[in-house]
């Protein structure tokens, strides 16, 4: 074909950068799934659009129930908002867990996911890894969560211990909570179905619980569903770490329940992402 | 069984079906190393499911495939070991720059951190790709994603590099860079097996051809067996004068031995050349009845014209789909 002088070029930059790279040892099964959370970091970094997407849905809650129906609710802004953000807290972090699905499936699609499966690494390290990474993508969500929280004057009573085990509870809940969403990711067949579903799962149970009210004057049909919604335990969870009245019992629910997510779905998603063909 | 292979890939009866479909029907395949082998065929014809099943990505229903001797599906990881893929997409992340998907890849295949950083430096340059290094790979073109797909490939030197379509949707830049590519990999030992739909690529990287159809092999050899089972090529030409026409195509079919049609365009002519030597002298002829010639072309046989030697019927199947089915 072409013999240009670039061409010829190229070849032998080529020749020197192909000459005998060996393979070096196989990464142990830590390090495959580091990389793999590194990756789903670097996303952060490069597409904030997905945190705020979803943070952006909160904050207008919280902003909005605060000063339109704060006073109304609770006697004054200040008060309600006492109530509300741990609500805000577990509203936001569980919404965005759904991205562990989405964005495993856009490997799939874009055939990225296929890459990885062909290499020699640890077996679970495409999963495992990126779950482990938007660990830290949750740390980053509530985080700013709780900064708004302090800027609009919410006052945590449980003090700086309180506040990080409530956002640790919040966090580990989302962890087991993600492995729905990767299962699901597994197998539906676009990203924008994944996105739907998921949602179309949470918003009722975020609404349907006892994130904004208090569910005493509700009907009791009403009450009867927030009572047996995760959403709302886990709320009432977090809500009394940050107000340092939590019980063992409250706690020990919610990660009882992020345990049994984990149980039933890590190896439902294992056992969809081996039988794939 | 132990002894060295010297088979990059051997395939035995591999079926693959999806639903009713049989996408592979008993292929038999057997690519020596350190040769390109070219998988050639239509959209649907059984090409991307064979490269799937030969990188582990999907089990044959029945029948067996090897690779340097390691079984595709008992010894899977030592397989994976021993090949890389580039897929029919480009298939890197493109929400990551350029440097950052190498590096991650490099991870991956158990580079620890900093020669990571040093081998990808040497990559980017060597590929053209230190420039773009940084920016976000969304904002590449479809030439520069395929290089950086390719890149990622060669990390590590494979023993076998498989590489679905490579060039489909390349300016011809692009597709030459790819195919000096390929020639530098082979002349370090790599064995390249890839899949294309065009002859002139096989004919020009492959030291062998598999034609494929409906999930069979229909034709193996040489590109030069499988062109001579074809004839040379195509020879069109365009008379300034459309009234010539007649005498032009009674010299022709005198001159190459073969019919000559009269095409829809009344001062066109077109022959299946089967000796592209011949060519030469029928044109002479013509310029010494007096007869002009506006254009002429001799082209290689496209698939089409292979798949109506081989089978009789065309491809049928529209060249501007870029889809092979699983």
């Amino acid at each position: 074909m072409t013999t240009t002088p670039t061409t010829t070029a190229l070849d032998r930059a080529l020749r020197a950068a192909l000459a005998g790279h060996d393979r070096p040892p196989r990464p142990s099964a830590l390090s495959a799934s580091r990389t793999f959370g590194w990756r789903a970091l670097l996303k952060l970094k490069h597409v904030p659009e997905q945190l705020t997407d979803v943070i952006g849905i909160p904050i207008i809650f919280t902003l909005g129930f605060t000063y339109l129906f704060g006073g109304a609710l609770a006697g004054s802004t200040r008060a309600y908002l006492q109530f509300l953000l741990p609500g805000t807290l577990v509203m936001t972090v569980v919404l965005v867990t759904t991205f562990s699905g989405v964005t495993l499936n856009t490997d799939i699609t874009t055939g990225v996911f296929d890459r990885f499966r062909s290499l020699s690494i640890w077996r679970p390290a495409p999963i495992v890894g990126p779950l482990l990474g938007d660990t830290g993508r949750y740390l980053v969500a509530s985080t700013l969560v709780v900064t708004l929280g302090l800027a609009l004057g919410y006052r945590p009573d449980g003090g700086v211990a309180g506040v990080l085990a409530g956002m640790a509870l919040v966090i580990g809940f989302a962890f087991g909570l993600s492995w729905v969403w990767t299962a699901l990711g597994l197998v539906l067949r676009t990203p924008t179905a994944v996105n739907n579903l998921s949602l179309l799962v949470l918003f009722p149970l975020t609404l349907a619980s006892n994130i904004f009210v208090d569910p005493t004057t509700m009907p009791g049909w009403l009450r009867a569903f927030i009572e047996v919604n995760p959403i709302t335990h886990v709320v009432t969870a977090t809500r009394g770490l940050l107000a340092g009245t939590a019980t063992a019992g409250q706690v020990g629910w919610v990660l009882a329940a992020s345990a049994a997510l984990t149980a039933v779905f890590a190896p439902l998603t294992m056992h969809l992402y081996r039988r794939r063909h | 069984m132990t002894a060295q292979p010297t088979l990059a890939v051997e395939t035995s009866g591999l079926v693959k079906t999806f639903g009713t479909t049989r996408a592979v029907d008993g292929v038999d395949l057997r690519v020596p190393a350190g040769s390109v082998y070219g998988l050639l065929g239509p959209n649907g014809a059984g090409k991307t499911t064979i490269i799937r099943i030969l990188t582990t990505l999907l089990r044959p229903d029945t029948g067996t495939a090897r690779v340097f001797g390691d079984d595709v599906v008992a010894e899977a990881d030592a397989v994976r070991g021993r090949i890389a893929l580039t897929g029919q997409y480009a298939a890197v992340d493109l929400d990551l720059t350029g440097r950052e998907n190498l590096v991650l890849l490099a991870r991956l295949l158990g580079y620890p951190r900093r020669p990571a950083r040093t081998r990808v430096e040497e990559l980017l340059d060597a590929f053209d790709l230190a420039e773009a290094a940084d920016r976000l790979v969304k904002t590449y073109s479809g030439g520069m994603r395929r290089r950086l797909d390719i890149t990622a490939s060669l990390i590590v030197t494979p023993q076998l590099l498989v590489l679905d379509e490579p060039t489909t949707g390349l300016d011809p830049h692009n597709r030459n860079q790819v195919w000096d590519i390929v020639r530098a990999l082979v002349a370090d030992g790599t064995t390249v097996l890839l899949t294309t739909q065009y002859l002139e690529e096989a004919d020009q990287l492959a030291d062998r051809i598999a034609v494929m159809d409906r999930g069979r092999v229909i034709a193996e050899g040489s590109p030069g067996q499988l062109k001579a089972s074809v004839g040379a090529g195509a020879l069109r030409l365009r008379l300034p004068d459309p009234t010539q026409r007649a005498d032009a195509r009674r010299l022709l079919a005198q001159a190459l031995g073969v019919p000559v049609h009269p095409a829809s365009d009344p001062a066109a002519l077109s022959a299946r050349v089967t000796d592209s030597r011949r060519v030469l002298g029928a044109l002479a002829e013509l310029a010494g009845a007096g007869i002009a010639v506006a254009d002429f072309a001799l082209a290689q046989p496209s698939l089409d014209e292979v798949f109506l030697a081989l089978t009789g019927r065309p491809t049928g199947i529209d060249d501007t789909t870029k889809e092979d089915a699983a």
